[in-house]
Parts: C-alpha cells; structure tokens; sequence
C-alpha cells in the first residue's frame, strides 16, 4: 500500500515539475491522459473491489462513471452557457430578467435536440454544491436500487452479471434518445472550459486535475484498502468463497454486498466527474455495456483480489490501447501482410485477454508474488485464483 | 343537369347548323379569344362549358394541351395552334386536325400559360374524359387523382362513368369512391348518410380519413351558442380539450376580449419608450425582474400610450362569461351522426386488425430471438457458461452466407447452400472454442464469461478488417422478396413468415432430439447431474463439445435469417446477444419451451411497447429491460424453472 501511495505521488509530482517550472518536458494532452489514467485506475480499484473481493462481476460500473462525469456535466455545461448568454444580453436595451436567462441557456444548450426547456434532470444544473452531491448520489441510489432488488431475490453469479449488463444498456438506450433530457447522443460537450477559472488556461488546469484525480485514487485506495481489511474484509472475501456457507453461519450476504455494491457505485461516480472535464465531452456511448466489460477486462489483466493489481492493469491497458489505436505504434512488416494496430489492437487484446485468464488468472499483480518476501498467506489466496466462489452449485447446477 | 341541357342545346345548334360549314375548335376559340389567351380562375369555368358543350372529339386533347402549356397562339391573327420548337423557330400545327400548319418565327407566336387555378379547372374537366378513357391505366390513374384531391365536381362524371365501365376491378374502385364522394359531397343528406353507412364495412385509410373530415371540428366560442350550430360538445377552459391560454387566444382572436401583453411585447414596449424618451427619469438598468418591468409598464399604460395588462381575475371573468364548444363544420347534425357511429365502428374493427399485425410481428421477431436464444439456453444450461462470443457465432453464420452468395449467383441456390454451410462453420467454430479454450475454464464460469467476451472482442475485429465496416447485403431469392398483405391494415412480408417457418422447424428439430435420439438422451442426463452422468458411462467432455458446436451451429443459422431481412455488419451479433441473453434469463435455462416462451414474451413485450409509442424503439428496448429486472424480482429462475434434484440447491 505503501509503495502504491509513493508511485503515485511521484508520477504526480514528476509530471507536475516536467509540465510546468517552464520545462514544458510534457504537453498539456499528455498530462490529461495521465489525469484521466489516474481516474481510470480509481474505477477499476472500485471494480476490483466489488469483483477480485466480493465476487460480484458486476458490468455497470462503466455507468455509474458515466453517471456522475453526466452529473458534473450538467453544472459544467450550465454554468458556462449562463456565461456566454448573460454576456451576449449585455449588449441589449434593458437588462435581462432571470427568467430570460434561463429560457437563453434553455435554447442554447437544447438547440440540438430541437427543444428550449431544461427538463427535470437539470433541476440542479444550476447549483455546483447540489450537483457535487449528485455525482455520489445519483450511482449511488441507482446502485442502491438495483443491488437491493438483485440480492434481495439471490441472484447471482452469471445471471447477475447479465443484468447488470442489461440495466446498463437500457440506461445507455434511454441517454441516447433525444428527449430524455441529456441531449440525446450529442451528449455534453465543452466540459474541460472551467467556468469561473478560464483566466488559468488548460496547461495550468490539466495539472489541477491531475492533483485532483491522484488525491482521488489515493483516498479511494485508502477507503478500500480499510473496506477490504479486517473483519469486514474477511466475510467480503468469504461472501466470494462461498457465500451459502457464509449465509448459514448467520450472515447478512445481502447486506455485505449491498453496501460493497452502492460504495463502489458511488466511486466509480466520483471517478467519472473527475475523468469528464479532462476529456471534454461525454456521450451516451461511453456508457454502452462494452465499456463495462473493458473495465473487467482491465482488472482482470491486472490481477483480481489486490487493489494494486487493478491499478496497474487499469493504467496500462488504456495507456496501451490509445497508444496502439491512435496510431502511434509502428506498423508491423510481416512480408505477406501489412499490420496496422488500429486494425488489430483489439484482436490482439482480445486473445490476450483469453490468454490471461487461460495462463495468468493472477494477472500481472501475480508477478510481485514472485518476489520471495511477498509470498501471500496460503489460506486467502485459492489455487485457481480468487474466483472460486462463483461456482456452478450457484447456477442452480449441481457439481 | 344545367350542363346536360346546355350540352343538348350545343349539339340542336350544331344539327341546325350543320348545312352550313361545321362549327371547328378553332371557331369555338375564336368566338372569345381572350377567355382563351388570358384566363382567370374566375371565367375558365364558362370557357370549359363552352368548349365542352361543342362535344368535338378533339376536345381532350386540346385540355390537355392546355393545362401542359403546349398551345401557342399567332400573334398575328390570333389564332391558335399547337407548336413544336425547331432550332429557328416553331413548327405550327392546326388544332383541329393535328396537321401541319407551316411555321413560325419565335417572336410571331406566343405560349398560352394558364396559372395554377385555371390548370386545376381544366383537370378537373379532364377527368370526366379520362374516366371513359379507352385505357384502363389511364382510367385508373384519373381515379388516383380525384382520391388525391377529391372536389364535388367530380361527383357526377365519376357516376355516369361507372354503368359503361368494364373492368371489374376499376368498377369496384369507382364505386367505392363514388361512395366517399357521396358521403362527403352529395347535395341530398339521405343519400349522404346512407354512403356513410356504406363505409361503415370498408377498413381503407381513404374512407377513415373521409370520415374524418366530415367530423372536422374546431373550438367556437360566444357569448350564447347560436341557432344551427352543429355543436359535438361544450369545452371546458382550463379542461383536458382546451387550455385556459387557449380559450383566452380564442376569444382574443374572436375579438371578445382584449389581448393579454406577453412579456415579451412588454420588453418591446419598454424598450421603444425609453428610446423615444417617454420615460425620462427611469433608470433601464433597474428593470432586470418582471416586477419591476411590470411597473414601468403600468405607468405606459396610464399615459395611454400601451394597452393594459390583464389581469387574472379578468380572465377568468371573460372565460365565465363565454361559453365553449367544439363546432363541426357541417352543418347536418344528422350526417355528422351517422359519420361519428360509422367511424367508431370502423375504428374498432381497425384497432382489430392492428392487434392482428402487432400479434404478427411480435411472432416474427420472437422466432429470430428464438433461432439466435436458444443456442444460448442449451449451451448455459448443459455447461452453466454464457457463451458471450454467441453473437458472434451469429455473425459468421451471416457472412458464410454473404460469401455463399458471391460464389453462387442463384439465390434460390445460394440460399439452400448457405443455410447447412452456415450451420457447419459455426458448429466447427463452436467445437474449436470449447476444446481450447472453454473446457480449461470449466468450473469458473465467470472467468470463462469474461475469455469468450475476449474471443468476441476478437472475430468482431476480424470480421471488420476482412470484410470492412459497411454493412453487408444479403439479398434474398425473388420468391421471398414479397409481403402477404390483408388489408391496409395487416401486411407482412415473406422473409418474416420463412424466419417464422425456420424456428418452427428447428423448434421441432431440437425437441425431436433432446426426446428421441441417444445424443438427446445424454445431453439431458448431463444436464441434470454430470457427475452421475459420468458414473454411468457418458463422457460429459464430448456431450459438452457436441452441444456447443450444435448452439453455435443454430446461431449460425439464425445468423443467415437476421442477414436475409437486417444487414451484414460485423456488429450484428452484438446488436441481439443481449435480447438472447433476456430471453434465456426470462424464460429458464436448459430448456427449448422455456426459450420459446422467453423469445416470445421478449417479442411480444418490444412490439406492445413500440405500439404505444411508436417513435421512438429505444425507448421500447429501455423499458422492455427495466421489465425484466422486474420480472427476475419474483421470477429468479425464469418462467419455466427446473425443479426437484436437477433444480440443486
């Protein structure tokens, strides 16, 4: 944990000393991708947690990121567009009334979706404290709903990784229609202009956000390293082994995963509205299923069950595919065939991602229990990895 | 009949005139040229009854030359002529007889352009030609033109044409339409109603919308209902019809109250005022709050130099005082009647057959749900692993299918080719994939979810960089390419009813199956507990190979079904796994009826959802998921759950 928190510090301040100090070392771009990176690597901790320690592979959690870069969007996007219409109406004969403004940002930001009335989603648009709290609500009460229904009726295993696919998807369908209010798959745009802090320019704030995402990841890390340590980490850890068991010992399962479920919800939020205005623009299809499954496939490349694990397969996994889709990577010769990594980084990473669960179910976090002082006490780690417990006697299939 | 009589005394003029030289078209023109050169909407009408009343056979010809702006009149004599355009000029042609008639320079003659209104006259006397047009095709496309803007002038040629017409099906439809004709036109109420009634029995969208405009209201408003009013009902300000700001505009526009000012001609207002200095020692930056504006205004208002605001109160007065209703255009209360009766009969037998085609279409695409489901179902309920390459499996189906195609150029053939191909590439796929890489994961079915996902991610992109992003066509034979119409109401197109046919069989296929053969009998018996099932001799390794190459096989054909009616994309697959997966999920793993009944149910709930909003099919897909997380709340095993010691724990 401790060499975890170091890393990261040194990344941050590395990057902040060779971007500023008029070094100009690294881009601004290049410290948003870190930035950005930092926020993946916090959803995938959240992830990690609710799957690698509780065994609930969960494909939502995308959303919930994707709900709260939404929430702080709308703030984002009001008050900015409030802004530029108080400052064009300044211009008029009489000054403008409250009412005017807000029909002016009304059809300023729902022009495209062929409307001018903000919808009750954006009842707190225009409030920054209000909106903040939305960024942990809004997954939060959604992860609250949907785990206090799944659990409730002991749904488990594959059955409930297939529906959280599908709340995912019917949350991504819904965004992309027009009138639910979120601009349809226009999305919300021009989040990474700040309002109110414009004068500081993007170099300046790309470093703010970047200390913001690794003061992010290192609470996050501290929270779940807290959360999955302990008495209440070992009946987490119990509830993957073997949760019928645990439930006849007189534990409330439900109410364990319940509580794993909507914290990392919340999060994952937390991740997204730090992640979005580094970005700058957020669609209806970052939040499709595939970004969820991605998110697995990170974690599990990393290593399940150690919260560094996740981190570092979120890091580098996403450094390597934006560096091999966006063309950055050479092409490779062949002699009989040309291979271009925007075309085949994903088969690539799709048959990688096969071969880690095939060979490497620890992932690359499995390497560190290589070094001979960091053996892991036998009796947490299984022999297969730490996924036995979503066994086939939980599908209603005896073995 | 007034034109019948004139007609008569035309051809009594033209037998007393007949010892002289027969009265010619041009000598009809030229007994009031102008009306010809110069036409108003106005006066066309006598011209056409004149020149319709000399009954010349050249007559249709010459309208419709007319309407085409095809007849040039001789600047010098005046004389007119059809033309046809040379390299130096035109070339003339007697309007009578259609012979040459010498030529012309470009400025010795000039073209008659009648405007759009006169046009519209000369059609409508058109009309009553092409009705007995010697064509048929000619006759039928009048018809298309009067039902595109029926007018009660076409009542009565469309009537005398119906006794000589011929063919039976152009009678039928002239008879129809001289129903909706009569039910909208027909001077005689009696003879309208009874036409109504006659509608009553026919589901086409031209009489419906007949009727509705016969019923075409509008909201009224006065002080008192007046005398004669055809009245459907009395609206309520402020009521579920009619809004409070409505019934105000109303009586705004009737004149019977004055106009409330918006504030935004308060804005306007204030803004001219303080520009023409009426408000001297106001200050424009204090009115930033409708409050404020609101007093700078009243002080307009007291100057006289505005119109006052209106208050609440003296609206609700003006609403008071008034009464609202819906008023019908027509004035018969009795035709508006029977219209409003015949209408709702008609509507009920309409939203009849809208069930019936709903019902199809939800058969339709729960049997594609099935056919790409129930690979799904048995593979997870034999091996208890999500297969999330399925849908890819789907898509290797569709393209062996597209290659088929290219090599074969027959459809018909191509297609009888494609269908068993597709079945042994993805079974040979299926087989491949469960020996390398699923039975090394058995026992650890989320891992094995999140490999095979690995696979998708991978034959998806392959697929892209083999056969490119744009989407596929599978075209499919002649014989298929048709729909089976009933109605205007009930269609439904071939492709649906052979996918229909395909489930069915693979339906009976898989039963006959599971039930009847030795491979049938292990699958079940593996099913139910592998353990024993291998104590008694099965190898449970090999039933497990064999039915995922068989799920896989059958999404394959699933996969040449989709293609036929969708297109081939190499995310095609993606675009039905979650449907299969609801299906399974909905209707109990591990067995065929429970697929069944969850594609069904799927189906049917995403076709009842788009009807009730028809717009919009995303909607449709969000609320048909938030349904079935519902429906796993009191469901959790599917509706068709195994029960006793298969069931485990």
């Amino acid at each position: 944990m401790t060499w975890f928190l170091l890393a990261l510090a040194l990344v941050t301040l590395g990057a902040t000393v060779l971007s500023q100090m008029g070094l100009g070392l690294i881009s601004t771009s290049f410290v948003k991708t870190l930035g950005k990176t930092l926020c993946l690597c916090l959803v995938a901790v959240a992830m990690d947690v609710v799957w690698g320690y509780c065994g609930i592979l969960s494909l939502g959690h995308m959303a919930f990121f994707g709900i709260g870069g939404y929430a702080i969007g709308q703030w984002l996007m009001y008050a900015r567009t409030e802004i530029i219409v108080t400052e064009s109406l300044r211009q008029s004969p009489l000054p403008p009334t409250e009412a005017e403004i807000v029909a002016a940002v009304g059809s300023q930001i729902f022009g495209v979706v062929g409307s001018s009335e903000f919808p009750w989603i954006w009842a707190f648009a225009d409030n920054l404290l209000l909106q903040l709290l939305m960024v942990m609500l809004a997954p939060g009460l959604l992860a609250l709903i949907f785990g206090w229904l799944a659990f409730r009726s002991r749904v488990t295993g594959v059955y409930l990784s297939i529906l959280t696919q599908a709340m995912t998807l019917a949350l991504s369908l819904w965004l992309f229609q027009n009138d639910s209010g979120l601009r349809g798959n226009n999305g919300l745009s021009g989040l990474q202009n700040i309002p109110g802090l414009d004068h500081l320019g993007q170099d300046l704030l790309s470093v703010l956000f970047l200390w913001a995402s690794a003061l992010a990841l290192g609470g996050g890390y501290l929270l779940f390293a807290f959360v999955t340590s302990g008495r209440m980490g070992s009946v987490i850890r119990a509830i993957r082994d073997d949760e019928a068991r645990l439930r006849f010992l007189g534990y409330q399962t439900e109410h364990y995963k319940l509580f794993v479920f909507t914290l990392t919800a919340m999060v994952s939020g937390l991740a997204g509205a730090l992640y979005y205005p580094q970005a700058g623009i957020i669609n209806p299809a970052e939040l499709a299923p595939m970004a969820s499954i991605y998110l697995a496939v990170w974690v599990a490349i990393g290593g399940r069950g150690r919260l560094y694990g996740a981190a570092i397969g979120a890091a580098l996994v996403s450094l390597l595919s934006s560096w091999f889709t966006g063309g950055g990577a050479p092409p490779l010769d062949l002699g009989f065939h040309v291979i271009h990594w925007t075309d085949w980084w994903l088969v690539v990473l799709g048959l990688s991602f096969v071969a880690v669960t095939l060979f490497f179910p620890k992932g690359i976090g499995g390497l560190f229990d290589l070094i001979p002082a960091r053996r892991p006490v036998p009796d947490r780690q299984g022999a297969f990895g730490p996924d036995r417990g979503a066994r086939r006697r939980e599908e209603g299939v005896p073995e | 009949m007034l034109r019948m009589i004139r007609l008569m005394l035309a051809v009594l003029a033209g037998l007393l005139s007949l010892p002289a030289a027969a009265q010619t078209l041009q000598d009809i023109l030229q007994e009031n040229p102008e009306a010809i050169a110069e036409p108003s909407r106005r006066t066309v009408g006598e011209t056409l009854d004149r020149i319709l009343a000399s009954n010349l056979p050249e007559v249709p010809l010459f309208l419709e030359r007319w309407r085409e702006r095809a007849v040039y009149r001789r600047v010098s004599d005046g004389l007119f002529f059809y033309a046809e355009e040379t390299e130096d000029g035109y070339l003339l042609f007697d309007i009578s007889t259609g012979a040459p008639a010498g030529g012309a320079g470009r400025r010795e003659i000039s073209a008659l352009i009648p405007n759009a209104g006169v046009r519209g006259a000369i059609a409508t006397a058109l009309i009553e030609f092409q009705l007995s047009d010697p064509d048929p095709a000619r006759r039928a496309a009048a018809l298309t033109a009067i039902t595109r803007d029926p007018s009660a002038d076409h009542l009565d040629p469309l009537r005398e044409s119906i006794a000589a017409e011929t063919d039976p099906v152009l009678k039928a439809r002239k008879e129809r339409l001289e129903r909706i004709l009569t039910a909208r036109f027909d001077a005689d109420p009696a003879a309208r109603i009874a036409a109504i009634s006659a509608l009553g029995h026919d589901t086409g969208l031209e009489s419906r919308s007949v009727l509705n405009q016969i019923l075409a209201a509008s909201p009224q408003v006065a002080a008192a209902i007046p005398e004669g009013e055809n009245v459907a009902r009395i609206l309520e300000p402020g009521g579920a019809d009619l809004s409070r700001e409505a019934a105000y505009a109303l009586l705004v526009a009737e004149g019977l109250a004055p106009p409330v000012p918006t504030a935004q001609d308060i804005r306007n207002a204030l803004v001219a005022a303080i520009g023409e200095g009426r408000l001297p020692d106001l200050d424009p930056s204090s009115l930033d709050s409708d409050a404020a504006r609101a007093a700078a205004y009243d002080r307009l208002v007291a100057a006289g130099s505005a119109p006052p605001r209106v208050t609440d109160e003296a609206i609700d007065a003006a609403l008071e005082a008034h009464v609202f209703w819906l008023g019908y255009a027509e004035p018969d209360p009795a035709v508006t009647e029977a219209a409003r009766a015949t209408l709702d009969r008609s509507l009920t037998r309409v939203a009849l057959y809208q069930t019936a085609d709903i019902g199809l279409d939800a058969l339709s695409l729960a049997s594609i749900y099935f056919l790409a489901a129930i690979g799904l179902a048995i593979t997870f309920g034999v091996m208890g692993v999500i297969n999330m390459a399925h849908g890819e499996f789907i898509m290797i189906g569709a393209y062996t299918a597209y290659c088929v195609q290219r090599v074969i150029p027959d459809q018909t053939l191509s297609l009888a080719v494609a269908l068993p191909l597709a079945f042994a590439v993805a079974f040979a796929a299926g087989v491949a994939m469960e020996r390398l890489v699923i039975r090394r994961l058995s026992r650890r079915p989320l891992e094995t979810l999140l490999a095979t996902f690995g696979i998708s991610i991978a034959l998806q992109q392959i697929a892209k960089n083999i056969f490119g992003t744009q989407a596929r066509p599978l075209t499919a034979p002649s014989w298929l390419s048709g729909s089976l119409t009933l109605n205007d109401v009930v269609s439904i197109s071939h492709i649906r009813i052979a996918i229909f046919v395909l489930a069915l069989i693979f339906l009976a296929l898989l039963l006959v199956v599971l039930r009847r053969s030795r491979l049938g009998l292990e699958i079940r018996a593996v099913t139910q507990n592998p353990g024993m099932a291998a104590s008694m001799g099965i190898d449970p390794d090999r039933i497990n190979m064999l039915t995922f190459g068989l799920g896989s096989g059958i999404a394959g054909i699933a996969g040449v079904a989709i293609g036929l009616y969708a297109q081939v994309t190499s995310e095609m697959g993606a675009n039905y796994i979650v449907q299969s997966f609801m299906a399974v999920v909905v209707g109990g793993v591990g067995n065929v009826w429970g697929t069944l009944a969850g594609a069904t149910l799927i189906g049917g709930l995403q076709k009842l959802i788009e009807w009730f909003n028809p717009s919009n099919t995303l909607a449709a897909q969000t609320y048909m998921i938030l349904f079935i997380i519902i429906f796993i709340q009191f469901r959790p095993r599917g509706i068709v759950a195994l029960r006793g010691r298969a069931a485990g724990v």
